[in-house]
């Protein structure tokens, strides 16, 4: 589905991978805002691990010189989706406010076609009933759907920020500023690693941002048009 | 002494010629050639009746063996929908496993029914005629098996619905785009063409039955046989819909497994992405699925005690078909093979690293069953012929098929592009079970269908026997055919 400007937003998300310290803050903010269950240790290890957010560790080289890189991962937001056509119920599809890919939960009927044709493995499936241990249960976000068993789910951009925060603007009668709708992740990063803005509004920190020569899309051959976009130098890396 | 000259009487009843040397040919044809052993229809329906009626110790032995699978199979399928299919071992890359592979299983052993039925009947190969009521019985049931995997597969079973164009008052359609919801379509096309053109074959021998039943079971099969009474004008339009349903239910046959192919190769995912799975997937089935009638065949023959209708010639005839496919999978395995081997893409390379590396000995067994086996025992007329050699055969195919298709859905999956994400997948006891009890469950409703429905087409025997001839040529007898279409 083409995304045409001048039509909602183009939400985009930059990771800055020289800037990423593999401190996971990201993935505990998003397990607390988006009301993701945690995995117990037998489910992690039986590969269910269930994070909208996760942090990639690929080492490189042999011990001892060994260097640990982090790759912060999470739904790409494609422009060009291969999730979407898939779906036989249109649980998956593309909002053409927001521009990015919408799981319908309530739409959904588990048959995971979609988590097979995502190249970036991102979306998860609901093996179990969620279930929260005490006291996380007491701090679920009312804001956004429990999902029940059989569903798929993934990362949303926030979609409850970003539509509060419009909603909060309409209100006050004045555009959407830069910077006023933070998704959880970016929000809790320490080192500024993700930003997040309106890639349309040409003053926004990631319309500026996007040209970086250290830019890169991920899986980039594939032609999916992610709206996430890496930042890597040359050898800048952490964890020496 | 020419036979062309009208005979006088019935065809089953053709005389010796006086000369010994071509009696013994004659003879000896006979012996070996179904259509050449004419016997007459009320011996051939009673032959086929009483069998049916038959039910020892060992029918039933096996009836409750399959039955307690079967309940084992429905009750870890409740036991997964109450508790979710975190029960299987199904994770987060891995997210189709022996459920999709089981699908595609079913829907091949289901594959060869039809086939045998439509495209011989079309071709004129009258070693049809006794086993194609067979083949198609595993279509109907092989279907209906298959079509419960998708349901068992998903996450929210009862939303299935959603899957189905439904009108509703939120205009809320199914999304035509995916190839889910095709495959959902040429499965249902499928399963009610071939319903179909089973029962047009099956109502003369339900009328049959008719006329050889009391009671309710008289009842029952004047029902289905639609008031059939045998005139020359409804046996011309059984000709006529039989052959008109032939030509339609082919190319559907062929878009079902083309269209469960196309589940996996539409998706990008490496190891599915080709261009190749449709036809190559559409000859996997008719291997398994001629391999799996070879089976029913053995079974039927020895349980059933038709030793007169499935002969030599007929296990014969099914092995060159069983060679033939053969050679053909072979040939579309290597291409996408060595496609995937020489273009040397990391992906693929992965995929092959593991299939040689973790999944080696399925991956050899699978070789070893679906080539090494058929490929070096097949040429051989004796092996053919042998009903012990090809009942191993027909297991050793069945295996191998299966095998394949778990390595393509399975296997592939756990590779992927990133490769955090890599994951091995193990089945656990839901996937064990639901596979078994759905074999058990096949089984089952085979057995019972055996005992309520003539078997062997008997219409379609004595058709055939009624249409063949045996000619003198110089000193030699052969057999001719008359062609009444």
């Amino acid at each position: 589905m083409a995304e045409e400007h001048n039509n909602g937003h183009k939400w985009t998300m930059i990771v800055d991978v020289d800037k990423c310290t593999g401190c996971q803050a990201c993935v505990v903010a998003c397990h607390a805002e988006n009301n993701v269950p945690v995995s117990s240790e037998d489910e992690v290890i039986r590969g269910r691990a269930m994070h909208w957010i996760r942090i990639e560790r690929y080492w490189e080289g042999e011990y001892p010189d060994v260097k640990a890189r982090f790759l912060p991962v999470f739904c790409q937001q494609c422009g060009n989706a291969p999730c979407e056509p898939v779906c036989p119920v249109y649980a998956s599809y593309h909002s053409t406010q927001e521009n990015i890919n919408i799981q319908v939960y309530n739409r959904c009927v588990g048959t995971r076609y979609c988590g097979n044709n995502c190249p970036y493995r991102v979306r998860i499936f609901n093996y179990w009933a969620p279930r929260f241990d005490a006291p996380l249960e007491q701090q679920l976000n009312p804001d956004v759907t429990v999902r029940s068993p059989g569903v798929m789910e993934k990362c949303t951009f926030c979609i409850q920020r970003i539509r509060r925060g419009r909603e909060q603007a309409k209100i006050e009668g004045r555009p959407l500023e830069d910077g006023e709708i933070v998704p959880a992740c970016a929000q809790a990063c320490p080192t500024d690693a993700l930003i997040f803005g309106d890639k349309w509004d040409e003053n926004s920190r990631v319309a500026q941002m996007v040209p970086s020569e250290r830019q890169f899309k991920l899986l980039e051959n594939l032609g999916t048009e992610p709206a996430v976009y890496y930042l890597k130098g040359g050898e800048a890396h952490v964890g020496e | 002494m020419l036979e062309s000259r009208a005979t006088v009487g019935p065809y089953w009843e053709r005389p010796l010629p006086d000369d010994e040397h071509l009696a013994r040919q004659v003879e000896h044809g006979r012996e070996e050639l179904l259509m050449l052993d004419a016997r007459p229809p009320a011996e051939l329906n009673q032959l086929t009746l009483a069998r049916m009626r038959q039910t020892g110790p060992r029918f039933w032995m096996a009836v409750a063996g399959l039955g307690v699978l079967t309940l084992a199979f429905f009750t870890a399928w409740a036991i997964q929908i109450v508790s979710g299919l975190g029960i299987t071992g199904l994770n987060r890359s891995v997210m189709w496993g022996p459920y999709i592979a089981n699908l595609i299983y079913f829907i091949g052993i289901g594959h060869a029914g039809t086939f045998i039925s439509a495209a011989l009947r079309l071709m004129r190969m009258d070693f049809r005629r006794p086993i194609a009521r067979a083949a198609e019985t595993i279509t109907l049931f092989g279907l209906a098996c298959a079509a419960l995997f998708p349901i068992i597969h998903v996450g929210r079973i009862w939303k299935l619905f959603y899957m189905m164009p439904i009108p509703n008052q939120r205009e809320l359609w199914p999304n035509f785009r995916s190839a889910l919801f095709w495959d959902m379509m040429a499965i249902t096309t499928y399963l009610i063409g071939s319903t179909l053109f089973m029962f047009v074959a099956l109502i003369p021998d339900f009328a049959m039955a008719r006329d050889h039943t009391t009671g309710w079971r008289r009842k029952v099969y004047g029902a289905l046989s639609l008031g059939w009474r045998g005139t020359d004008a409804e046996w011309h339009r059984l000709e006529v819909v039989s052959n008109i349903l032939s030509f339609v239910i082919i190319p559907v046959m062929f878009s079902v497994h083309t269209g469960v192919s196309w589940n996996l190769s539409m998706a990008i995912q490496p190891g599915w992405h080709s261009a190749i799975f449709g036809p190559f997937f559409v000859v996997g089935a008719l291997y398994s699925g001629v391999a799996a009638v070879i089976l029913v065949m053995i079974v039927i023959r020895k349980t059933m005690r038709y030793g007169y209708f499935m002969r030599e010639e007929h296990f014969n005839a099914m092995g060159i078909f069983l060679l033939i496919l053969t050679l053909s999978w072979i040939y579309f395995y290597f291409a996408e093979w060595i496609t995937n081997w020489y273009g040397n893409l990391p992906m693929e390379k992965a995929i092959q690293a593991m299939l040689t590396g973790p999944l080696a000995p399925l991956f050899y067994l699978m070789l070893f069953c679906n080539i090494v086996v058929p490929l070096g025992t097949l040429w051989s007329r004796r092996v053919r012929t042998s009903l012990p050699a090809m009942f191993v055969i027909g297991i050793l195919v069945q295996v191998g098929m299966y095998v394949e298709r778990v390595l393509i859905v399975a296997g592939s999956l756990s590779r992927n592009e990133l490769s955090f994400n890599w994951v091995n997948y193990t089945p656990h006891w839901p996937e064990v079970t639901v596979t078994v009890g759905t074999l058990a469950f096949l089984g089952l409703l085979y057995m019972v269908f055996t005992r309520f429905v003539p078997i062997i087409p008997v219409w379609e025997v004595y058709e055939g026997q009624a249409m063949q001839e045996t000619r003198r040529v110089g000193r030699a007898v052969v057999s001719t055919r008359t062609e009444v279409h």
